[in-house]
């Protein structure tokens, strides 16, 4: 059963559909991706998902059930991407404090805090102000406070924005590890290589519409484009052939071809051996997930005009 | 523990603990009290004795003019407008050499000026002198005689006494109850105005501070604002308590300091309060008047309502302010105009005050102080003229029962703006928008 599951969500503003029509569901203690360039109704679906907004139409299961906001709170972690903390008040108090609204006993959450504190190498910090910290690491201490009473659904909206790759692999590890144990991870990002990294599944929206759902894997079978890049230890001949087309030679002696309809890898391959043209390696080239986003998302206005929406 | 619970709990400690809290909470009532006492005491300590010259070759005044304890009156005949400052007197006084019908011309001459008490009592006394001695010309008789006559009048005072309860007189005095409504009054706008903004900041705070969003994903935004509108109320009723011991304990201590002849006097003056026509200061008839008056006014009920109107009036106002704060951005000049639609009617109380005050059961006096717009500021500053003759229960459970659904009216109102603007980013709303909000489910 799908921890999380979104069937035809609808949220319009009055300048224009937010979200329109949106269905997925995510399963249990996968790390989903929700992709989307910038105003695509990312953060508008994620507030849906957790309670902060009703959706106009459509509903959304969390555990087969109805989400319901006031009990269901304590199950969701979110870190949003607007996101800040209280600048004059003490790093421990602060943790103390947002863990007891999401209701945990103060020393149930003091317990929790010391530990991931001491994890993450943050106990010194307890009696600092958040405005003694650097953006990255109170950028840390929001995804502690994010985790800490041990969510089972955890949203994270642009994590590692302000992060520096060591930081960000550390809460990459703490990522997976709670993946592992668990907890169903809903990762909203347009950085597509942490996408690929980290994601099991992902859906791409835009404009409010779902244009892409699968596993990153499927996705990229999908938008292959049947291309191989050959390795040769000497320049072979190149002949036209209706087998493929060479799109670019490289310095190394390497073609990349693309394979024409109805031709297969092993046609290629037949076409060089009977040259006599000596291969040392046959790659097939998928497209990064980069590409299919901008081959996706191209051609549509990167800032969504307003329109006039009737509900 | 309740999450509405935790965020009071939050915002209260927040501010309580701060410097500028406990500093101004001390600060404020001792400032009151320096300033009042310099003022009492420069007031007794300055009050010198006066030593006059009169040159007065008609002795019209000779007859009249009695020494008091501010002035004494020297007639003298060696002393002139060039010398009696040397002579060790602070002024003279011409009299005109003409007679009964030619008044005019008293001159007052002096090296320095003196203060304004002197200068009443001589001007009181000339004009008694005088008048004295017009009277006793006309109707041929002694001048010691009018003095006692006038005396005799003067005793007849009119003894403001009105019904209370169970036909019981009650002594009333519309100064003290007028005193102290104007400082109630105007104490629960200026806090209306202190609290009602740190709300606004508050809240505006946690917007720019983007921490809105992640404490909306643990609790309800009602249960955000009203955390912070009841924690912040509890700073400001913590302030009261605070105030209120340490007026209580400053009073104590200044009466244990005040010299205790002036006081004793101010006391025998009280006694013969209704008739004390001649003795004692003016100033000490009013200690005395004061004493008497305050002790009338209905102190429980006072505070009792003060708190309540205070509470209600704060939440009544304070939701909209929650609502402000948390439509507009950083930009504080957005917050300015947005605040206006507030503040007018806040400023339009203490305008109706000042006018209904004189006419505390008159018609605007009446209908504005059972408005909740207005009722906090208007229905404090008539409370002190007395319950239920000034102001009828039903009158005061009418304005309070109004200001309760106000509240509640506009708590539910602010509700639903500021669920929607405390994520909202951008551009300052304009009125139609936060009209859209409030209708949107």
């Amino acid at each position: 059963m799908p921890v999380l599951e979104l069937r035809h969500l609808k949220k319009y503003y009055a300048t224009q559909k937010a979200v329109d029509d949106i269905s997925f569901s995510i399963e249990g203690g996968s790390i989903f991706g929700l992709l989307g360039p910038n105003g695509a109704g990312k953060t508008t679906l994620l507030r849906m998902i957790t309670g902060i907004f009703y959706p106009d139409s459509g509903e959304v299961l969390f555990n087969g059930q109805p989400l319901n906001a006031e009990r269901d709170i304590a199950l969701i972690g979110y870190m949003p991407e607007e996101r800040g903390l209280y600048k004059k008040m003490k790093i421990g108090e602060q943790a103390l404090y947002l863990a007891q609204l999401k209701g945990l006993s103060r020393s149930q959450a003091m317990e929790d805090i010391k530990r991931w504190f001491v994890k993450l190498e943050m106990e010194s910090w307890w009696n600092k102000k958040v405005e003694d910290l650097s953006k990255g690491m109170s950028q840390k201490l929001q995804f502690v406070t994010t985790v800490l009473h041990n969510p089972k659904l955890i949203i994270l909206d642009e994590p590692f924005s302000g992060l520096d790759p060591v930081n960000a692999n550390v809460i990459k590890d703490e990522i997976f590890g709670l993946a592992q144990r668990g907890a169903t991870i809903i990762f909203s990002t347009h950085r597509m290589e942490q996408v690929e990294e980290i994601c099991d599944q992902i859906v791409l929206v835009n404009r409010g519409h779902k244009i892409l759902d699968g596993t990153v894997k499927t996705v990229k079978q999908q938008y292959k484009q049947n291309l191989f890049k050959i390795g040769f230890n000497a320049a072979p001949a190149i002949t036209s052939t209706p087998v493929f087309n060479v799109l670019h030679e490289g310095a190394d002696h390497s073609l990349t071809v693309k394979i024409a309809e109805g031709q297969t890898p092993n046609d290629v391959l037949q076409h060089f051996l009977q040259q006599g043209a000596p291969i040392h390696s046959f790659n097939e080239l998928l497209p990064s997930l980069s590409d299919i986003f901008i081959q996706l998302v191209e051609g549509t206005p990167s800032t969504r005009k307003f329109q006039n929406v009737t509900a | 523990m309740n999450k509405t619970a935790l965020i009071i709990k939050r915002e209260y400690l927040s501010r309580v603990r701060k410097k500028t809290f406990i500093l101004s909470t001390i600060l404020t009532p001792l400032l009151f009290a320096v300033v009042i006492g310099a003022v009492v005491f420069i007031t007794i300590k300055n009050v010198a004795h006066e030593n006059i010259a009169v040159v007065d070759p008609s002795g019209y005044l000779k007859s009249n003019l009695e020494d008091s304890k501010i002035i004494s009156y020297h007639f003298v005949t060696d002393a002139d407008t060039a010398n009696f400052f040397q002579k060790g007197y602070s002024a003279i006084l011409l009299a005109p050499h003409t007679g009964v019908n030619n008044t005019a011309n008293f001159k007052l001459i002096t090296e320095r000026s003196m203060n304004r008490f002197a200068n009443d009592r001589i001007e009181k006394d000339i004009s008694r002198s005088l008048e004295n001695n017009l009277i006793s010309e006309e109707l041929k008789i002694d001048p010691k005689r009018i003095d006692s006559l006038k005396e005799e009048a003067s005793a007849i005072t009119i003894d403001s006494e009105k019904r209370g309860e169970g036909g019981t007189l009650a002594k009333s005095s519309f100064t003290i109850a007028n005193g102290i409504g104007y400082f109630t009054a105007f104490l629960i706008y200026i806090t209306l105005f202190i609290y009602g903004t740190m709300v606004m900041r508050g809240v505006m705070e946690e917007k720019t501070n983007r921490i809105a969003e992640v404490i909306i994903s643990s609790v309800r935004p009602f249960q955000l604002m009203m955390g912070k509108i009841i924690g912040i109320g509890a700073v400001g009723l913590t302030q009261f308590l605070i105030w209120i011991v340490l007026i209580g304990g400053i009073s104590m201590l200044l009466t244990a300091m005040i010299p205790a002849d002036i006081l004793q006097q101010a006391q025998q003056t009280g006694a013969q309060l209704p008739g004390a026509a001649g003795g004692g200061s003016e100033a000490l008839q009013n200690i005395a008047s004061a004493q008497a008056s305050l002790a009338v006014v209905n102190w429980g009920l006072v505070v009792f309502c003060f708190i309540f109107f205070f509470l209600g009036g704060y939440l009544f106002y304070a939701a909209l302010f929650a609502a402000v704060g948390s439509a507009v951005n950083e930009d504080p000049q957005d917050a300015q105009s947005l605040m206006m639609p507030i503040t007018l009617p806040i400023v339009l109380g203490i305008i109706i005050m000042i006018n209904a005050i004189n006419d505390p059961s008159g018609p605007l006096a009446t209908w504005s102080s059972i408005i909740p717009f207005f009722s906090p500021i208007v229905m404090m500053a008539r409370i002190p003229f007395g319950v239920p003759d000034t102001v009828p229960y039903w009158q005061l459970g009418l304005s309070m029962g109004l200001l309760i659904l106000g509240f509640l009216f506009t708590t539910w109102l602010s509700a639903r703006i500021y669920r929607t603007g405390i994520l909202l980013y951008g551009k300052k709303p304009t009125l139609k928008e936060l009209a859209k909000w409030i209708r949107r489910r």
